[in-house]
């Protein structure tokens, strides 16, 4: 069986989960890998819980859904406390710091993500994608350059730059990251 | 780039546009509802109609309009409208209009779950509407075969004067994934069987040697009968045992003997197994990665895929088991196929994965159902 790399995306209705799975995916496939997206959500159109799952791998993909994630992000509390326990036992937690207080583990990347795409592009829905950025500048799950075509493909015509901005805070901080981690 | 990010039901429309597809009539609902809004934009691009209607009941009676009207049509919905319809698909089936409908499975029964997969619908799909009838049913298990399935749903619509339903689920409507769709060139796309008779010879339901009676559109100058009544060669309601009975034996001989071109199925490692796994739609998907997993812990596992549900495949079911003590049969409902499958091999050797609460099958499960099969009988 070919290396599966499993992504759970979750947050609630109105983040921008599902968008934030499409855009990964896309990514993904851009890089020349092989990618599936799902979702699941409730029926209302904002709040309650939501989430994206994006499986990356360079053979075929069978099953499309996470068995055990490699990446866990939540965006809320709920899906912190929800889905922790499918994190693998080295996989990455990475929890917005602005909507997550109570951590499962003292391994969590916690990060005000919120609060940065407020301050970088003045919209709280942006956080997303500066979630993605710094996912992808953490790991190397996806290259930045295929990031930046799939952002451009998928978020809604004129947000573009404000998006590709969102995305750059979320690569930098990552960067800074790393740097502080590794002193 | 080869391969593009697509899904499900993105590569339903697209495939139902391949397929020659210029009428789409229907109403709104979650999981079907990106079908109509990629139709919405697509259908007048190729100088096809698209017409959102009041409601399920009248969305089906516009589509057999416009078949009869000589365009190739189609609907989609999930299962509050799926049951809205069935008086119609029963109308479609009496009258041998060719037409597609496409469901996307949600959990049930009424509302349900709106967002959740299910394969809740797969008896519906067959004895949905009342009487018996022969009736093609296709479940896909990825975006690429959403799009293979549509195709041949038309085709198979068109050559057989029925309507054909596209038996889709949640979890396949509303994946994206990459896919790489055929170049036009390499899709077969299939017309519906005409004749040069001069209208006054023209009978809409004659029996010929295809058993398929050919038909004209409504306004090139042939006038006809179409009715839900039981009705003679030319159309026109009759109670007459000498006519009703060749009708029903030819509607039900023409699916029986092209059975060789409705079945689709995929068998895999099926010869040597020990336990076979029989799976479809999204669930086919679960039962493969556990089949894989399974093969590497060194048990003999056999994967029966099945494209086509309806007409059940006995003979492809039956062939698989044979020598079989086991058979496995995961599915998002507490049973349907599964009692097919019974009633095929015998209820004894098969063991039911069901699951009717709006979540996937995992592989887990199925995994853990070859290994309670296998040591069930050593």
């Amino acid at each position: 069986m070919s290396e599966r790399y499993e992504v759970r995306l979750a947050g609630k209705g109105g983040q921008g989960m599902i968008l934030a799975g499409i855009i990964l995916a896309e990514a993904a496939i851009l890089d020349g890998k092989n990618a599936a997206q799902t979702q699941s959500y409730g029926p209302e159109a904002r709040g309650g819980a939501s989430r994206s799952e994006v499986v990356i791998s360079d053979g075929e993909i069978d099953y499309p859904k996470v068995t055990q994630a490699d990446i866990l992000l939540c965006m809320s509390q709920e899906a912190c406390d929800r889905y922790f326990h499918d994190l693998k036992q080295h996989g990455l937690l990475i929890a917005d710091a602005v909507h997550v207080e109570r951590m499962p583990t003292s391994r969590a990347v916690v990060v005000p993500l919120t609060q940065w795409a407020e301050e970088a592009t003045g919209r709280r829905i942006t956080a997303s994608v500066v979630a993605l950025g710094f996912l992808a500048g953490l790991t190397g799950l996806v290259s930045r350059q295929a990031m930046e075509a799939a952002v451009r493909a998928h978020v809604p015509p004129g947000t573009e730059e404000i998006n590709l901005r969102a995305l750059a805070v979320g690569f930098e901080q990552a960067e800074q990251f790393i740097r502080s981690q590794s002193k | 780039m080869t391969g593009k990010l697509m899904q499900g039901d993105e590569a339903c429309a697209e495939g139902a546009i391949a397929a020659g597809c210029r009428f789409f009539a229907g109403y709104p609902i979650t999981p079907a509802t990106d079908i109509a809004e990629v139709l919405a934009r697509r259908l007048p691009q190729v100088g096809g109609k698209f017409i959102q209607m009041e409601d399920e009941i009248a969305s089906m009676a516009a589509v057999i309009g416009a078949s009869v009207g000589g365009a190739k049509a189609m609907t989609a919905t999930s299962g509050p409208g799926f049951s809205l319809m069935q008086e119609n698909i029963g109308y479609a089936a009496m009258a041998e209009i060719p037409c597609v409908v496409v469901d996307v499975q949600r959990a049930g029964p009424s509302t349900g779950l709106p967002t959740k997969p299910s394969q809740g619908d797969v008896m519906q799909s067959r004895w949905g509407t009342h009487g018996d009838h022969p009736i093609i049913v296709l479940s896909p298990s990825s975006v690429r075969e959403t799009f293979d399935f549509t195709v041949r749903a038309f085709n198979m619509a068109e050559k057989y004067r029925t309507p054909v339903i596209l038996l889709m689920d949640e979890m396949i409507g509303h994946m994206r994934e990459k896919v790489e769709l055929p170049s036009p060139e390499a899709i077969e796309v299939v017309e519906r069987v005409s004749t040069s008779v001069p209208p006054e010879w023209y009978k809409a339901y004659e029996n010929t040697p295809s058993d398929v009676p050919p038909m004209i559109s409504f306004g090139q100058g042939y006038r006809y009968h179409i009715t839900g009544l039981f009705h003679d060669e030319r159309g026109f309601p009759t109670q007459r045992l000498d006519e009703i009975d060749p009708w029903i034996a030819r509607v039900f001989r023409k699916i029986e003997r092209n059975l060789r071109d409705i079945l689709i199925y995929e068998a895999d490692e099926i010869e040597d197994a020990e336990i076979v796994v029989i799976a479809y739609g999204a669930t086919a998907r679960s039962a493969r990665h556990a089949v894989k997993q399974a093969r590497a812990r060194g048990y003999r596992v056999g994967f029966l895929r099945l494209g086509t549900l309806w007409p059940f495949p006995e003979e492809v079911v039956e062939r698989a088991a044979e020598r079989i003590h086991r058979v496995i049969v995961p599915e998002m409902n507490l049973g349907q196929l599964a009692l097919e499958v019974e009633r095929v091999v015998g209820r004894r050797k098969v063991m039911r994965v069901g699951k009717a609460n709006g979540e996937m099958v995992t592989p887990q499960e199925v995994l853990d159902a070859i290994v309670r099969g296998v040591s069930a009988w050593l």
